[in-house]
C-alpha cells in the first residue's frame, strides 16, 4: 500500500522517460552529464563530510558528557533545520558579498579595495558546501543522539579498562556503533543537498538537479528531463546499495542482558567550556546568524509594524498541510517496517526499500510525477459522477490541497521509514521472543517495549518531516489550490521579484513555526543519564 | 452544472484550508487564473479587476509547471487564463495544447502585431528589455551593442546570472535567431572569456559586483534596476553606482522579453477569461502594470514609468517573438556546449 503510494509518481516518470528525445540525451551525455556528475559529486561529499563532522561531534558530546550550558545546547543544536537551504544562501551571500555587512564593517578600519580581496566568495563550491552543511548538520545530529544516548555503558567500560582513551573509544567503539543511525542522518543530507535548487544555483553551483530543471524548461524536453531524473534515482539506489552493503554482519543491537546506559562524564573547566564551544559555533552560524539578519530586515523594513494579515493565513495553510503530513507519514512509515519486523519476507523487503525512494526525487519531478496519478483519480471520479448523472464534484484531491499533503508524505516518507528501522535494529529480537515467552501478544508487545525503545527515534522522525514540510517548495507552488499559499510559497514571491529580505517576516515564521515541535519534543527526547 | 462544479471546488477548498476564500461566486462569477507572475504582484491588478466588473478572480501562482498541470487536469481543469513571465512559457503551453485561440477585436487592435500569435493562441501584455548596469566610473561609453560584448576588450569586465537562466536563454536565443548557431557559438565564447567570474547570483547581484568593482558592466533586466533605485533604500547604493544602457543589436534594437497571456482550452468561464484579458491590456491597467513592475506597456499612448524612461527611448528590436522562442533549445545547448556556467 505504502509501496504503491511512493512507487505512482516513479513509475509516472519512468513512464514519460520512455517519450524518445534521443537528440536532448546526446548533448546531455556530451555537455551536461560529465560535469554535472563531478559537481554533484563534490557538493554531496564536502557537504556530507561538514554535515556528519558536526552533527556526530556534536551529538557525542552532548549525549555522552555532561557541561555548563549542555541544557541551553539540547535544545539549540536541531533549529538550523528550520532555515531553508536557499534563505541561508541569500542571507551569508549578502553578509559576505561586497558591499555587504561584513564588507562595511571591516572598511572602517582597512580600505575598501583590500576588504574585497580577502573577502571569501560564497558564491563557489566551498561556499556552498559549507552554507548547505552549516543548516543540515541537524539531520545527521538528530538521529546519531538517538543512537548515541541509547548506547549500552559495558562497550565503552571494557575498551577504558583495556586502555583505551575516551578519544579511541569515540572512534573505535561508539561511532561504528552508531554507524546505521549516522548512515540514516547522512542519507537525508545527501538527499536534501541532491533536492535543492534554490541555494545551488544562486551559488553557481551546477548539479544534476539544477541541469535536469534547466532541461525541462530551456530545452522543453519533459522527456529529456524525466531521463535525467532516472539516472539520478539510479545514483541514489547505488549509493543506498552500497551503504547496506557496507554495513552487512554489522550487529548494533543491545546485549540483551545490559541495557545499562552510558554515564554522562562530567566536563569540568577549560574542558567544558570547549566542549560548549564547539557545539555552540556551528547554532550560531547555522540558526543565530540568520534569524538576527532576518529580524533586522524585518525590522528596518516595517515588516513588522504593517503585519500582513494574510502572513498569518499562509503560517496557518502550512502548518495544518505539515501537520496532517506528519501524522500520516509517521504512520506508514511504523507500519511498513512493523510489518517487515514481523514478517520479513522478499515482497516486504521490496516494499520497505521502495517507500524509502521518495526522498530522491526532486521535489519538482515529485510533483510532476504526481499529477497524472493524481488528477486520473480526480478525473476518474468526475468520469463516474458523469456517468451516473450526477452534478459534477471538480477536482477534489487538487482542489482540497490533498495533492499537496500526499506529495510530503511519498517525499518524506523516508524519515520515519529510516529512523524507524535504525531503532528497531537496535532492539534485539530477544526481547521479542522474552515477551513472547510471558505470554505477551504481538500488540502487547508493541505497546510495552518497542514503543517506548522507538520514542527517540519517532520523535526524530516528526520533527524532521515536520520542519521539512514546511520548508518544501516546488511541489507545494505546483500542487496547490485556487487561492492557497504557504509561507514557504509566500517567501518565494518575494524572492523571485529579487528582494528576499521582504519575505523576511515569512522566514520567520517558519522558524517560529518550526521552534514549537522542536522545542517540546527536544524535552521529551533526553533520556536520564545512566547510573555512575 | 459547471457552475455547481466550480462551486463544489471552492466548498472543499474551504474546508480544508483557506479561510480567505468567500463564496462570492457572485453574479458575475469567477475567473481561474494560472499564473507564473507572483500572486504578491498580481493581486493589485485583479482587485481592480474585481472592483470594475464584479468578477472575482481566483489565483494560483507557481515558478514552472502550470502548462503540465492544466494538460493532466484536463476536461475538468479549472483554469480559465493562463499569465507567463517569459516567451519560454508561452511556447511551452501552446506546444503542451493547453490553449485556445482569443479571438478578441480588442487585442487584436491595441497589441501589436509583432507581440501576439498570428493564430491568437497567446498575446504579450508587458515587455522588459535585457539591458546593461554600467559602471558610472569605468564605463565611458554610452552606446554598447550585443554583438561588442564579445569584444576581448571587456576581458574580465563583465558580470552575469546562469547562462541557463530564462531570461539569459531569451536573449542568447534573440542572437542565433539572427546569426545562426555558428555565430551565436562564437560570440557565447566570447562572452564567457569576458566574464569576470562564474555566472551566479541574480540581476541584482550583476549590479552590485559592479557597485564593489568586480567587473565594469553587468547584465540585467530593466525592472530590477527601478526596484533597487525605488524601492529598496539598501540596495540604492547598487543602483547608483550604475548606470542603464539599452544596448542594440547592430543595425537593429534592444532585446525585449514579454508577459504574456494565453486562454485555456477548457476554460469553464471562457467568456470572464477574455473579458479579463481584454482588461489588462486596457490604460487602466497597463498604467498599474507600469508603475507597480516598471514594465515597458504593451499599449501604446500609456504613460512608461519615469525612472524606466530615463534609461532613454526604448527601441525594441522588431525580430518576431516566436521566431527567439523557436530558438531557444537551439540557445540552451549552446550554453552548455561551450560550458558558459562553468
Amino acid at each position: 500500500m505504502t509501496a504503491i503510494l511512493v512507487a505512482a509518481p516513479v513509475v509516472s516518470i519512468v513512464a514519460l522517460a520512455m517519450h524518445p528525445a534521443p537528440d536532448v540525451w546526446r548533448e546531455l551525455t556530451a555537455y551536461v552529464l560529465p560535469l554535472a556528475m563531478i559537481d554533484t559529486a563534490l557538493l554531496l561529499g564536502g557537504v556530507g563530510a561538514l554535515a556528519l563532522s558536526i552533527g556526530a561531534g556534536a551529538a557525542w558530546l552532548i549525549s555522552l558528557h555532561d557541561f555548563r550550558g549542555r541544557g541551553l545546547l539540547l535544545w539549540l543544536m536541531p533549529l538550523p533545520l528550520a532555515i531553508p537551504t536557499y534563505m541561508a544562501a541569500y542571507v551569508y551571500a549578502d553578509l559576505f558579498e561586497p558591499l555587504g555587512l561584513v564588507h562595511r564593517t571591516l572598511a572602517v578600519w582597512f580600505p575598501l579595495r583590500d576588504v574585497v580581496a580577502v573577502l571569501p566568495n560564497l558564491r563557489s563550491m566551498p561556499g556552498a558546501i559549507v552554507v548547505i552543511g552549516l543548516v543540515l548538520y541537524p539531520y545527521v545530529y538528530l538521529s546519531a543522539r538517538t543512537m548515541f544516548q541509547f548506547q549500552s555503558a559495558e562497550f565503552g567500560e571494557a575498551a577504558r579498562t583495556l586502555g583505551a582513551s575516551r578519544w579511541n573509544v569515540f572512534w573505535r567503539v561508539s561511532l561504528p556503533m552508531a554507524r546505521p543511525a549516522l548512515a540514516v542522518g547522512l542519507a537525508l543530507v545527501s538527499l536534501e543537498t541532491l533536492n535543492d535548487i534554490g541555494a545551488t544555483e544562486y551559488l553557481g553551483v551546477r548539479t544534476l538537479t539544477v541541469s535536469i530543471f534547466t532541461t525541462w524548461l530551456n530545452r522543453g524536453s519533459l522527456a529529456g528531463a524525466a531521463q535525467l531524473s532516472c539516472f539520478m534515482l539510479a545514483i541514489v539506489a547505488g549509493l543506498i546499495a552500497v551503504e547496506r552493503y557496507g554495513r552487512r554482519n554489522v550487529e548494533t543491537e543491545f546485549s540483551a542482558e545490559s541495557p545499562r546506559l552510558t554515564p554522562r562524564t562530567r566536563l569540568d573547566g577549560i574542558r567544558g567550556w570547549s566542549a560548549f564551544a564547539a557545539c555552540l559555533l556551528p547554532v550560531l552560524l547555522g540558526f543565530v546568524v540568520p534569524v538576527l539578519f532576518l529580524l533586522q530586515q524585518s525590522f528596518r523594513r516595517g515588516l513588522l509594524a504593517n503585519f500582513d494579515l494574510s502572513l498569518g493565513r499562509d503560517a496557518f495553510n502550512s502548518v495544518a498541510f505539515a501537520t496532517l503530513a506528519t501524522l500520516m507519514a509517521l504512520a506508514l512509515g511504523f507500519a511498513t517496517i512493523l510489518a517487515w519486523r514481523w514478517r520479513p519476507g522478499p515482497l516486504r523487503l521490496a516494499a520497505m526499500n521502495i517507500s524509502q525512494t521518495g526522498y530522491a526525487l526532486p521535489g519538482l519531478v515529485l510533483a510532476l510525477g504526481l499529477l497524472t496519478p493524481v488528477l486520473a483519480i480526480d478525473n476518474g471520479i468526475n468520469a463516474i459522477a458523469g456517468w451516473l448523472g450526477r452534478s459534477l464534484p471538480g477536482l477534489i484531491l487538487v482542489g482540497s490541497g490533498a495533492a499537496v499533503v500526499i506529495a510530503y508524505v511519498i517525499r518524506f516518507l523516508a524519515v520515519p521509514t529510516g529512523l524507524i528501522k535504525a531503532g528497531y535494529e537496535r532492539i534485539p529480537r530477544d526481547y521479542d521472543d522474552s515477551a513472547r515467552a510471558a505470554g505477551a501478544g504481538q500488540a502487547t508487545t508493541m505497546r510495552l517495549i518497542h514503543l517506548p525503545l522507538l520514542r527517540p527515534a519517532m520523535l526524530g522522525a516528526v520533527i524532521i518531516v515536520f520542519v521539512d514540510c514546511l520548508k518544501e517548495l516546488p511541489a507545494t507552488l505546483l500542487l496547490r489550490p485556487l487561492n492557497v499559499d504557504t509561507l514557504a510559497t509566500s517567501i518565494y514571491q518575494f524572492a523571485s521579484r529579487g528582494s528576499f529580505e521582504d519575505g523576511a517576516l515569512a522566514a520567520l515564521l517558519i522558524v517560529a513555526a518550526s521552534i514549537g515541535p522542536v522545542a517540546w519534543l527536544t524535552r521529551f527526547s533526553d533520556v536520564p543519564s545512566g547510573p555512575a | 452544472m459547471i457552475k455547481f462544479r466550480v462551486f463544489a471546488a471552492t466548498a472543499v477548498l474551504l474546508g480544508l484550508a483557506s479561510p480567505a476564500i468567500t463564496t462570492a461566486s457572485a453574479e458575475n462569477g469567477e475567473v481561474n487564473v494560472y499564473t507564473y507572475r507572483e500572486t504578491k504582484l498580481v493581486q493589485p491588478l485583479f482587485n481592480a479587476f474585481t472592483a470594475d466588473s464584479g468578477i472575482k478572480v481566483n489565483v494560483v501562482s507557481a515558478s514552472s509547471g502550470l502548462e503540465q498541470r492544466i494538460k493532466a487536469e484536463g476536461a475538468n481543469s479549472p483554469a480559465d487564463v493562463l499569465l507567463t513571465v517569459d516567451i519560454g512559457r508561452i511556447d511551452e503551453a501552446v506546444a503542451a495544447g493547453v490553449t485556445q485561440p482569443i479571438r478578441s477585436e480588442t487585442i487584436d487592435k491595441v497589441v501589436p502585431a509583432q507581440y501576439r500569435d498570428p493564430d491568437g493562441h497567446w498575446a504579450g501584455i508587458s515587455m522588459r528589455a535585457r539591458v546593461i548596469y554600467a559602471s558610472k566610473d569605468r564605463v565611458k561609453q554610452d552606446a554598447i551593442t550585443y554583438e561588442e560584448m564579445a569584444d576581448p576588450k571587456w576581458k574580465g569586465k563583465i558580470c552575469i546570472r546562469s547562462g541557463q537562466h530564462i531570461y539569459n536563454n531569451g536573449l542568447f536565443a534573440a542572437y542565433v535567431a539572427r546569426y545562426g548557431e555558428a555565430k551565436a557559438e562564437e560570440w557565447l565564447r566570447g562572452l564567457k572569456a569576458n566574464l569576470a567570474q562564474k555566472p551566479s547570483g541574480g540581476d541584482r547581484e550583476a549590479a552590485r559586483d559592479v557597485a564593489a568593482g568586480k567587473c565594469d558592466i553587468g547584465i540585467g533586466n530593466t525592472y530590477y534596476w527601478a526596484l533597487m533605485m525605488n524601492n529598496d533604500p539598501e540596495k540604492k547604493p547598487w543602483a547608483e553606482a550604475t548606470r542603464v544602457i539599452l544596448p542594440t543589436f547592430q543595425g537593429g534594437g534592444t532585446h525585449v522579453n514579454l508577459s504574456g497571456v494565453l486562454l485555456a482550452k477548457h476554460a469553464p468561464n471562457r467568456a470572464n477569461g477574455v473579458k479579463l484579458i481584454e482588461w489588462l491590456i486596457g490604460e487602466k491597467a497597463q498604467q498599474i502594470y507600469a508603475d507597480s513592475n516598471y514594465e515597458y506597456p504593451i499599449r501604446v499612448g500609456v504613460a512608461i514609468n519615469p525612472t524606466i524612461a530615463g534609461y532613454g527611448k526604448l527601441n525594441a528590436d522588431s525580430l518576431p517573438i516566436s521566431k527567439i522562442a523557436a530558438n531557444r533549445k537551439a540557445a540552451a545547448t549552446l550554453v552548455d556546449k561551450v560550458g558558459f556556467d562553468n
